[in-house]
């Protein structure tokens, strides 16, 4: 029987450039580097079974993001540290922990997600802050993605401006499936352009 | 010019407005990062298209290791950014940049460029133009990287010759050494002398500084030329005749060789085996080990065939331990064990054995190309493959007796049907074909026959296995190769090719058949730029002018420019590929060589209009000019890894020591 083992891990530098499918085959090849056999799945294109909490827009950092690999080797004290000696330097490895190998899947347990949002360019702090508190008053916030028409204001459960250190955006979004907030929307709904800002995700909020 | 950080500032403002990022940054696993500072010779190395095609170059991965194993010297690397990036870094004034330490291109010693095929040369053009480096070679000084090339595509390095300062000719483990002692004691020797006069600085000085620069280019050039294996064209001049062919090339100085002869290295190295690990979705996901080294077989249309000689292998238990190494060192889920015919490697069954041992139940997967046609190559897949997934590859070329005896690959029909019969009765759903179409003495009988044996392939194949079973064929275009047999032939016409293609298309209409051609435009650019003079380097110059790159994606065409650029410097595309070569014709390329002796090329394509078959040069040496040129070289070399015969008579004696009759 194989481990499920979860892993919280900081995603930075070049690594912010790289996708979610991209993300999963770093895990495999990592896992291979380190010497961990990950357990597969059966069938004709046997995958390793590994599972990503929530997929990160491309061009954020993240201090928070997990990954569940199920394993099929005895525990492993120094597993933390032979995988992190084979990971990519912009993947950091917070900690880790066994957790129940059938309990339900990874992504099915996010419900939300916090950013923060650094500006980098120079803001008017009371206009800002005016138009927060209208996009927080605001009953519905109608916008167009791909085509489609939604509603971004259930998705924002809380949003917040802070001018120091750095005059810095912070936000909670849904991160449910078919509901998930984006912080870009949120910036353009305030009328910030993305390439002003560096966007973290700090936080994942599980059921 | 930026520094590295502000370099790294800006794309971070800009990376999410092109499509995959992750291409631009670096940050792999198994890069070498050196102190910049402390590493006198600075090395960059290009590869002319994107990163997730470049990244999978196994030459430059060769190089990049050869450079960064010196302690003074240090290795980077540069690809093409797509379209949408160049956009973005011309207009942010962000110049060409190293992925490791993001160094501007243009500080680096030297950049040198991998070009296996022709179509990157336009993109190479546009790279240097992107780092700020004077595209031509004539505008460059010492304060500009020495711009070197290497690869398949430099057998005939004159259409490219304007624009790279020193070529090299054949492989490059070896001579990259050479190359950077050369740059390293000019550049040493430079700043000494700048050192010492460096009290005062007038403008008087400043000439004089550029005197010195222009000195210190002129011998960098003159050493670089007397390197055996480095072609410097700029040492050169070509007079034409009337009709446009070429009269004479000869040496404009006495450093430089009448011939340039290749270089090879008589024992493989060790093979890489710390690959750089992509960090996004590559071409090629794998890992490979070159088992060996050339090919014996004598297809007449192959150049690697002919300028890859000789035939070196690695043995066995080196191709394993590397194996394991690169899979430990990089954690890939594909390894590929790559020569030019792996059925001719002399202990192919020992190695997939150990290999298929090595790794079974490790959810690796094995590759092993260039099969011979033959049930033997089944039982070796066998030996590495636990599943069937990815079809089975065969390259029978030709279909009739009369075509195969003209390109010397003599397959008979029997040995194809009954090798394809058993893939598909062992297992196997996919069954890939590759034939060649367009020699122009073919007929349309003879594509008619490639249509026939498809059918009957996919007949006995539904007897055996149903209908579930596919087959792909992919029939590509034949291009007349420099340094081949074929290199007096001419390229069928557009009208012809394209009746053969119909012809293909009508006949092979069974949804179980997926059929792959090569675009007659595609090839017609490549056979410009393959078979190419010195002239055609302004053409490539004005094409590029005008926008053309990245020829060899299908969706990026610019043929408008490139006919506008024939234009331009009044010749004639035509004169390049549909012009029978006269027998006694200089070509462009002929001061160049790949140690195949022009007589036996000559020899092998009367050969073939004879309809003769030349067999395998390990049952029989022809003497095609490997051995008399690199004698010395297989005496200190004896022994079974090398597929030439051994030399067996003594070093002949120094000339003044022989006795006077
Ligand atoms: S020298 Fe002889 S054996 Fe060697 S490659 Fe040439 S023909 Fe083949």
């Amino acid at each position: 029987m194989s481990r499920r083992i979860r892993i919280t891990f900081a995603k930075t530098g070049p690594l912010r450039y790289i996708g979610h499918l991209d993300l999963h085959k770093l895990w495999e090849r990592a896992s291979r580097r380190a010497g961990v056999s990950l357990a597969y799945s059966q069938g004709f294109h046997p995958q390793p079974k590994i599972q990503l909490a929530s997929a990160l827009p491309l061009g954020f950092s993240s201090r928070c993001e997990v990954a569940d690999l199920w394993v099929e080797d005895e525990p492993n004290p120094n597993l933390q540290n032979e995988l992190q000696t084979a990971l990519p330097s912009g993947i950091v490895i917070q900690n880790m922990l066994e957790v129940e190998e059938r309990g339900p899947a990874l992504q099915t347990q996010v419900v939300a997600s916090e950013f923060e949002v650094t500006l980098l360019e120079e803001v008017d702090a009371e206009a800002l802050t005016r138009r927060l508190s209208a996009v927080l008053e605001a009953a519905t916030l109608p916008r167009e993605r791909r085509g489609k028409t939604y509603d971004l204001r259930p998705l924002i459960e809380s949003l917040a401006f802070s001018a120091s250190p750095a005059p810095s955006l912070h936000m909670r979004l849904t991160a449910r499936e078919g509901a998930t907030g984006r912080p870009e929307e949120v910036l353009a709904e305030l009328g910030i352009a993305i390439e002003d800002t560096r966007i973290e995700r700090t936080e994942l909020i599980f059921i | 010019m930026l520094i590295p950080t502000q370099i790294e500032q800006k794309l971070d403002r800009v990376l999410l407005k092109v499509s995959k990022p992750g291409r631009y940054v670096g940050g792999e696993v198994n890069v070498t990062v050196k102190d910049w500072d402390k590493t006198p010779m600075r090395v960059a190395l290009a590869f002319p298209d994107v990163y997730d095609i470049g990244i999978s170059n196994v030459g430059l991965q060769i190089l990049y290791d050869q450079v960064n194993d010196r302690p003074d010297a240090l290795a980077e690397r540069a690809y093409a950014p797509w379209v949408d990036m160049e956009a973005v870094m011309r207009e942010e004034g962000i110049p060409l940049y190293s992925l490791e330490s993001f160094h501007p291109v243009r500080d680096f010693d030297i950049l040198g460029f991998t070009l296996p095929y022709e179509t990157l040369f336009t993109n190479a053009l546009n790279m240097l133009d992107l780092a700020g480096i004077p595209v031509r070679t004539v505008e460059r000084t010492m304060e500009h990287p020495l711009v070197i090339a290497g690869g398949h595509s430099t057998m005939n390095p004159e259409p490219m010759h304007a624009f790279i300062d020193a070529f090299v000719i054949g492989e490059g483990e070896e001579v990259i050494h050479d190359i950077i002692d050369a740059v390293k004691k000019i550049k040493m020797s430079l700043r000494t002398r700048r050192e010492v006069g460096s009290e005062a600085i007038s403008s008087l000085e400043d000439a004089d500084c550029f005197a010195t620069n222009r000195a210190a280019r002129n011998d960098l050039l003159l050493a670089l030329a007397q390197i055996p294996g480095v072609y410097v064209p700029s040492l050169y001049r070509v007079e034409y005749l009337d009709d446009g062919t070429i009269a004479e090339v000869s040496p404009l100085v006495a450093e430089a060789p009448k011939k340039v002869i290749k270089r090879l290295v008589a024992k493989l190295p060790p093979p890489p085996t710390k690959f750089i690990v992509p960090n996004i979705e590559a071409v090629h996901n794998r890992v490979s080990v070159e088992i060996m080294r050339g090919c014996t077989r004598g297809c007449r249309f192959c150049q690697a065939g002919m300028i890859v000689r000789p035939v070196r292998e690695r043995p066995v238990a080196e191709v394993v331990a590397a194996a394991e190494a690169a899979v430990k060192a990089t954690g890939a889920e594909e390894l590929a064990l790559l020569s030019l015919s792996s059925s001719d490697y002399t202990n192919i069954l020992e190695l997939v054995t150990a290999v298929g041992e090595k790794f079974s139940g490790q959810h690796l997967s094995v590759s092993l190309p260039s099969l011979r046609i033959e049930s033997v190559s089944i039982d070796l897949m066998e030996k590495i493959k636990s599943r069937r997934t990815g079809g089975f590859t065969l390259a029978p070329e030709a279909a009739s007796e009369r075509m195969r005896r003209i390109i010397n690959k003599f397959i008979p029909d029997e040995d194809i049907i009954n090798t394809a019969r058993e893939i598909y009765a062992r297992g196997w759903v996919t069954l890939k074909l590759y034939f060649m179409i367009g020699h122009p003495s073919e007929t349309l009988e003879d594509v008619q026959a490639i249509a026939d044996l498809c059918k009957r392939v996919l007949h006995e194949g539904r007897k055996v296995a149903g209908n579930r079973i596919k087959l792909n064929v992919g029939v590509s275009t034949f291009i007349p190769k420099p340094q081949t047999p074929f290199q007096w032939v001419a390229c069928d016409t557009p009208e012809k090719i394209r009746a053969k293609q119909v012809l293909l298309r009508q006949e092979m209409r069974d949804k179980n058949i997926k059929l792959t051609l090569t675009s007659i435009e595609d090839s017609l650019l490549e056979a410009w730029l393959t078979r190419g003079d010195r002239r055609m380097a302004e053409v490539i110059y004005s094409a590029w002018k005008s926008g053309a790159k990245f020829d060899a994606w299908n969706d990026q065409h610019h043929f408008d420019a490139w006919y506008a650029a024939f234009n331009e410097h009044g010749l004639d595309p035509d004169f390049y590929t549909y012009r029978q070569r006269r027998t006694d014709e200089i070509f462009p390329w002929d001061h160049i060589s790949a140690a195949v002796r022009k007589e036996f090329l000559f020899q092998d394509f009367r050969q073939s209009l004879e309809g003769q078959i030349r067999i395998d040069c390990r049952q029989h040496c022809f003497a095609c000019g490997i051995l008399p040129t690199f004698t010395s070289v297989r005496r200190e070399n004896p022994g079974d890894h090398w597929k030439c015969p051994e030399v067996k008579s003594p070093a002949r004696k120094p000339v003044e020591a022989l006795p006077v009759l």
